[in-house]
């Protein structure tokens, strides 16, 4: 008997302390660690050096966003949003130890938009662990929506990599039913996502499909396996590659006078790629890609209310270069956060943020294509499913056809 | 016939890239005796500096050799402010200090040029010949030809010079040659100079091939340290005869050796060396050192 006084003290004690700071707020006012009654902290590790620092300027356009929302709308609720960013040189070992120093040591609420296949996936596992929420991350590897089954602290944004091979091979089978397909792919779960997404998208007709060959990221180009995808007959020629050999094989078709149809994935499609491509020789005739953000330098949104906005947004970065696709597509996912964040209210646990951002998004986001909505339920995990193919006119990407929808496909 | 003839070509080509790095690694050995891990990324620096004369206004053939000279100077300064101090250093401290720099200048060329890659011109056209349906791009041919004109420079210098025979001197026989009345020291100091200029000149004639961003030269050093080596590190010739090897190598592996293909192409083709230098440890040009005792 007399042992069991102590703990029961303890918890008369515990039960007080809950009541003393319970007491001045409403019940629904839950907050957690990272909130404080004027501030919210998120954390994100990035590549702003290293081979992908190309990417590194989202980071900074992301902080443009809630740097316009602190001084324009006075935060969200009241609360102003500090944004921490690490450089982690693209290397997954070193976004394992950034990200345990933004949790442990800077305890961020959540991490937002952290950047990487490989350096996203390094750290899920911890983060789950800490239930952390991993939201938003920028990367379309589809196990990121996918598995959220067994990551529930994890969620993605941009449309799956499947996804998009799956409206390739729509567009194929739609425009080119008797097309030879050559597949470069670089040999990591990256092409091997399109890969799939590619396969399947074309069913029974993967027959199609007359090569494919893969590279190494490390290799000096991918000339070697272009040479044999032009001389399998191949005429049309999928590119699965990061901007780099995407740019070299644009490049190396043209100097070789092949001819094919292109389908060039979109982490390659940037204008400022594109550029590079031309100037190197590229002819760039018969690309296909898609998009789903609104390309800054397109003339047709230049009178558009989310346009406007952007720019007034970005003007707030000022390395951020207004016309670069990557930082539309930071204030488009800062605007995602924004939107979480705000649903939750007072109500600021990162249980209730996490459930808010894998279940109950229901967005129009005005920096996406026009009907383009940022959805989740309690089922479907892929809060982007919507994307429209685009063709390159020679000067920029051309809008074609409507929307396509892959919602429900990638189970 | 026609794709092994294009795999060939395209492997040469490559194999040039690498080998035109590989030369400076080999002049720089034969100065000081040990490889610099930053030679690829001090190039890749000339190179920011020769976009930058070019981008304003000065034409290629006039930034090409102001760049040449700026590199012999910045190799000159890096070796009297970097290396000197501590130059009686072990080998493994000189080692970790060119790895040290190669991080500085990544880094440094990052900050001051960014990371997104950049179109650099060609003083050759980027078409091509068609010589039966096999494609021979200018630029490679380019490539392949400066790169014979620093080998033939490279091999003159060491061979055929008083200069050259200093700098074998002083780096293979320090005390000997400071007996001798040879300025130890600032021999090694030219040496890096003349390393860094023939990096610049390779940086330039990839940079347009490979696209000019502070990674550039990252992943072509592996290979060139491998026709180097493959070649017997203190040859000249033996560089550009193991680029050459190492990027057809490369090329052929992946597209005939049964189970290869794109994920292995890399690893079979470095493999291969290993096999050429378990049979022959000098490299195919080297000669065995041979050591009184």
């Amino acid at each position: 008997m007399g042992k069991k006084a102590p703990r029961f003290a303890a918890a008369a004690v515990f039960l007080l302390t809950l009541a003393a700071c319970g007491g001045g707020g409403t019940p629904t006012s839950q907050t957690d660690v990272g909130i404080t009654s004027n501030s919210i902290l998120l954390g994100n590790t990035i590549a702003q050096s290293g081979p992908a620092a190309a990417y590194g300027t989202i980071g900074n356009a992301e902080l443009a966003y809630f740097t316009y929302v602190n001084n324009n709308q006075g935060g969200v609720n009241g609360r102003k949003i500090t944004f921490k960013i690490l450089d982690d040189a693209y290397n997954p070992a070193q976004t394992i130890t950034q990200t345990k120093q933004l949790v442990e040591s800077d305890q961020v609420f959540a991490m937002f938009s952290g950047l990487g296949t490989q350096a996203q996936t390094s750290v899920r596992e911890y983060l789950n662990g800490k239930k952390v929420p991993q939201l938003f991350v920028a990367t379309g590897a589809t196990t990121f929506m996918k598995d959220f089954g067994s990551n529930q602290w994890t969620i993605g944004w941009q449309p799956p990599y499947q996804g998009e091979a799956r409206i390739y091979a729509k567009d194929v089978l739609a425009n080119h039913p008797n097309a030879k397909i050559g597949v470069l792919y670089q040999n990591d779960d990256y092409g091997q996502d399109y890969l799939k997404g590619l396969t399947d998208g074309l069913g029974d007709k993967a027959s199609m499909i007359v090569a494919k060959q893969s590279y190494d990221v490390t290799a000096a180009n991918p000339f070697p396996q272009l040479t044999q995808l032009k001389a399998s007959g191949a005429d049309t020629l999928f590119l699965f590659s990061t901007p780099k050999p995407s740019i070299q094989s644009l490049a190396f078709i043209s100097a070789v006078h092949w001819e094919p149809t292109i389908y060039l994935n979109s982490v390659s499609n940037p204008q400022v790629y594109m550029g590079l491509a031309a100037k190197a020789g590229a002819a760039l005739k018969n690309v296909t890609s898609v998009g789903y953000i609104k390309d800054p330098t397109d003339p047709q949104w230049a009178s558009d209310d989310g346009m406007k906005l952007y720019k007034q947004v970005i003007a707030n970065c000022t390395t951020c270069n207004v016309n670069d696709g990557f930082n539309i597509y930071g204030v488009a996912v800062a605007y995602t956060m924004l939107d979480v964040l705000k649903q939750a209210g007072s109500n600021l646990t990162r249980a209730n943020v996490m459930k808010i951002a894998s279940s109950q998004l229901n967005e129009t986001n005005p920096f996406l294509l026009p009907g383009v909505k940022v959805t989740t339920t309690s089922s479907d995990h892929f809060p982007i499913m919507q994307e429209q193919v685009i063709t390159w006119s020679g000067t920029g990407w051309k809008l074609q056809g409507t929307l396509i929808d892959e919602r429900g496909t990638i189970k | 016939m026609q794709e092994f003839l294009q795999l060939v070509l395209s492997g040469i080509a490559t194999g040039g890239i690498y080998a035109s790095l590989a030369l400076a690694l080999v002049l720089i050995y034969n100065a000081m005796g040990l490889v610099n891990f930053a030679q690829g990324e001090m190039a890749m620096l000339a190179t920011f500096v020769g976009y930058a004369l070019i981008t304003r206004g000065m034409s290629f053939w006039i930034a090409f050799p102001v760049t040449l000279v700026l590199a012999f100077g910045g190799g000159i300064v890096i070796q009297r402010v970097v290396i000197k101090p501590v130059e009686k250093a072990p080998v493994l401290t000189l080692v970790i200090i060119t790895l040290g720099l190669a991080t500085l200048v990544n880094g440094l060329a990052g900050f001051i040029w960014g990371y997104l890659p950049r179109t650099f011109p060609s003083p050759f056209s980027s078409d091509s010949v068609d010589l039966g349906g096999v494609f021979v791009s200018y630029r490679d041919v380019g490539v392949i030809a400066v790169t014979g004109v620093v080998l033939l420079c490279v091999y003159l210098l060491l061979q055929h010079t008083t200069v050259g025979l200093t700098l074998r001197a002083a780096a293979h026989h320090p005390e000997a040659s400071r007996l001798l009345g040879v300025h130890v020291s600032w021999m090694l100091a030219l040496g890096w100079g003349l390393a860094s200029a023939v990096g610049a000149v390779s940086g330039m004639m990839v940079a347009p091939v490979l696209f000019l961003e502070p990674n550039m030269m990252q992943t072509i050093i592996i290979y060139a340290f491998a026709a180097a080596v493959l070649g017997g590190i203190e040859s000249p010739l033996g560089a550009v005869v193991g680029g050459l090897i190492v990027g057809v190598t490369i090329n052929l592996a992946g597209a005939y050796l049964p189970g290869v293909g794109g994920d292995l192409q890399l690893a079979v083709g470095l493999a291969i060396i290993i096999v050429v230098l378990i049979l022959k440890p000098n490299g195919l040009f080297g000669q065995a050192a041979v050591r009184r005792v």
